[in-house]
C-alpha cells in the first residue's frame, strides 16, 4: 500500500511545485501547447481536406469510351462484360448520338457541330464501382481498357487520387514536424527540470546519502515533467479547438452566400487522447533524462 | 559487524586519504576514531557507510562485502546505518519534523508510523516542542541533536557519527555523549569520529587513532 501513497505524495508534491511558480509553469505550458498545436493543427486540416475529397468522390466512377467504329454487337459485348464484372456496381450506356445532342445543347456550339459530316463522339458507358478503393478502380480501368473496341477508360476520381498522394506527403511532413518538435520539447523539459534539480540539489544529495534509491529521487521530477507535458497537451488541444471554431464561424458566413454549410471537424476523442499521452510522454522522457544525468554524476566511484 | 581490511582510499586528484587501514568492530561495541584534521576520519566513516568506495581492500558489513556491491544495492545498504554528517546536511527549507522524517519517507513507511517514530526520535533528543521550526531557528547544539534524531529515527543497528560534538561547548557536548551512551547500552553499535579528547576520556571506550591516513596505535 505504501508505494501507492509514495506515488500520490510525489504527484501532490509536483502539483504544488507547479503552482508555486505559476508564471514559469504557464510559460512552459504555453511553449508545449504552441509547439504541439502546430502539427496537430496541420494534421486536422489535412484530415478535413481528406474528408471533403471523400465526400466529393463518394460515387466512384469510370467513363468507358468505345472506338468510333464500334457497332451494336460490340456495345452488347462490353455490356455483358460489365454485367458480369464483380467490381461493377451499376452502369449506364450513353449512346453516341444522344451524347452529341447533349453536347450541342450544353455547349451552344450546335452550328459548328452540325457542320460535321459524321458524329465524332464514341459510344460510352458510365460505370459505378462497387467500392471507392482506388486500387480496385484502377485495376478495373486497366482491365477494361484491354477489352476489344474499348478505346479509353477514364477514372473520374483521378484528381482525388492525386490529392490523396499530396495528402500523404502532407501527412509525412506533419509527422516529421511533429517528431522534430517533440525532440525540441524533450530538450526544453530537460532544461526546465534541470533547473528544478539544481534548486533542490541539497535535498537530492541528502536523500541519496541516507538511502534513497534513484527511483525515489526521480519520481517527483518524472511527475513534474509528465504533468507539465499533459498540461501542454491540453493547451495544444485548446488552441486547435479555438482555431477550428473561429474558422468554422468564418466558413459559415462565407458558405451562407453560396447556400452551403461547410464546417471543419474538431479533433476526435481518440486523437485528443493520443495527443495528451504523447505530450505527457515527452515531458516524462525529458525529466527522466535530466534526472538520470544528474544522478549519474552523483554516484560514488 | 564491521570488518575493514587493508583499505586504501585515493580521491580523484590523487590524494591518498587512507593507507592500508584495517579495523574490526563487534556488534554492540562503541569505538572512537581520532586523529588530526585531515587524518582520514571522515573518509573511514564514509567507506563504512557505503558513501564512498575504497580504492583497494574490502569493507564487510554483517557478513556482506559492500565493496563489490552494485550501484542499485547501495541505497538499501545505507538504510542500515544512522549517519551523522560532519557538515550536518540538514535541509533548511524544511521543518524540523520533515528533516527527521526523511529517512522514513525514503524507506516508504506509512504516514502514521512515520509520525509516531519521528515524535519518539525528537522526544529522545529533546526537540519535540520544536518540530515546526526551521533548522535555521535552532542553535548549533539543537541542530546537532536534530542530526541525531534523523540518524536514529530508522532505528539503525549501527550509528556512524562524524564529529557529533564539533563546535559545541562542554555542557552541550556532555549531553550528546550521554545520548550515545544510552544508544550503545540498548545494543546499537556506535562508531564516532572525533578529536574531542574529553569525550573519549569520559566514556573510556576503544579508540582507533589515525595519522595521515594510517592506523597509528
Ligand atoms: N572528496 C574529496 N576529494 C578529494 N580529497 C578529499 C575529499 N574528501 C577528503 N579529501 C582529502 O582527504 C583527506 C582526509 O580527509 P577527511 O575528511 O577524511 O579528514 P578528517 O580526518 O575527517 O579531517 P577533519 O578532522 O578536518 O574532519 C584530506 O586531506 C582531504 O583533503
Ligand atoms: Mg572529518
Amino acid at each position: 500500500m505504501s508505494w501507492i501513497f509514495a506515488h500520490f505524495d510525489a504527484l501532490r508534491d509536483s502539483m504544488r511545485r507547479l503552482l508555486q511558480q505559476p508564471f514559469a509553469t504557464a510559460l512552459n505550458v504555453a511553449v508545449f501547447g504552441i509547439a504541439l498545436a502546430l502539427p496537430c493543427g496541420f494534421y486536422i486540416a489535412l484530415d478535413n481536406v481528406a474528408r471533403f475529397s471523400r465526400e466529393l468522390t463518394s460515387e466512384p466512377q469510370l467513363s468507358l469510351f468505345l472506338t468510333v467504329n464500334a457497332d451494336a454487337s460490340d456495345v452488347k459485348a462490353v455490356e455483358q462484360r460489365l454485367t458480369r464484372h464483380p467490381a461493377v456496381l451499376e452502369f449506364r450506356f450513353v449512346d453516341r448520338s444522344t451524347a452529341l445532342k447533349d453536347l450541342k445543347r450544353a455547349s451552344g456550339m450546335s452550328d459548328v457541330l452540325s457542320e460535321l459530316e459524321s458524329n465524332p463522339l464514341p459510344h460510352a458507358f458510365v460505370v459505378a464501382g462497387r467500392s471507392a478503393d482506388p486500387d480496385l478502380l484502377e485495376a478495373l480501368r486497366d482491365e477494361a481498357s484491354r477489352w476489344p473496341k474499348v478505346e479509353h477508360v477514364q477514372l473520374d476520381s483521378e484528381w482525388a487520387r492525386k490529392l490523396d498522394a499530396a495528402l500523404k506527403i502532407g501527412r509525412m511532413l506533419v509527422t516529421l514536424l511533429g517528431v522534430l518538435l517533440s525532440f525540441a520539447l524533450v530538450a526544453v523539459t530537460f532544461n526546465t527540470i534541470r533547473l528544478q534539480i539544481l534548486t533542490r540539489h541539497d535535498e537530492i544529495e541528502v536523500s541519496k546519502l541516507i538511502g534513497a534509491t534513484n527511483h525515489f529521487i526521480r519520481r517527483p521530477f518524472l511527475y513534474l515533467g509528465g504533468l507539465q507535458g499533459l498540461l501542454g497537451g491540453f493547451g495544444a488541444w485548446l488552441i486547435v479547438a479555438i482555431a477550428v471554431r473561429m474558422l468554422n464561424h468564418e466558413l459559415a458566413s462565407f458558405g451562407g452566400l453560396f447556400g452551403m454549410s461547410p464546417s471543419l471537424g474538431h479533433m476526435t476523442l481518440q486523437q485528443i487522447t493520443v495527443l495528451m499521452a504523447l505530450a505527457a510522454l515527452i515531458g516524462w522522457l525529458g525529466a527522466w533524462m535530466s534526472v538520470s544525468r544528474h544522478l549519474w554524476h552523483m554516484d560514488p566511484r | 559487524m564491521i570488518t575493514v581490511s587493508h583499505v586504501s582510499k585515493r580521491y580523484p586528484g590523487g590524494y591518498e586519504a587512507l593507507r592500508n587501514v584495517s579495523l574490526r568492530v563487534e556488534p554492540g561495541e562503541m569505538v572512537f576514531v581520532t586523529g588530526h584534521s585531515g587524518a582520514g576520519k571522515s573518509t573511514l566513516l564514509k567507506l563504512v557507510g557505503g558513501i564512498e568506495r575504497p580504492s583497494s581492500g574490502s569493507v564487510v558489513i554483517n557478513g556482506k562485502n559492500i565493496t563489490s556491491m552494485g550501484r542499485a544495492s547501495l541505497p538499501f545498504l545505507r538504510r542500515n546505518f544512522g549517519f551523522i554528517f560532519q557538515d550536518h546536511k540538514l535541509l533548511f527549507d524544511r521543518s524540523v519534523y520533515s528533516n527527521a522524517a526523511l529517512p522514513l519517507i525514503i524507506s516508504g513507511f506509512p504516514r502514521r508510523e512515520i509520525a509516531r517514530r519521528v515524535r519518539a526520535a525528537l522526544d529522545k533528543v529533546g526537540l519535540l516542542d520544536r518540530e515546526r521550526a526551521r533548522p535555521v531557528a535552532l542553535s548549533g547544539g539543537e541542530q546537532q541533536r536534530l542530526c541525531i534524531a534523523r540518524a536514529i529515527v530508522n532505528r539503525p543497528a549501527i550509528l556512524l557519527a562524524d564529529e557529533p560534538t564539533g563546535n559545541l561547548d562542554a555542557a552541550y557536548a556532555a549531553e550528546i555523549i550521554t545520548m550515545f551512551k544510552a544508544f550503545n547500552q540498548v545494543g546499537v553499535t556506535v562508531v564516532i569520529a572525533t578529536h574531542d579528547v574529553a569525550m573519549i576520556d569520559e566514556l573510556g571506550a576503544r579508540t582507533v587513532q589515525l595519522d595521515h591516513g594510517a592506523i597509528a596505535s
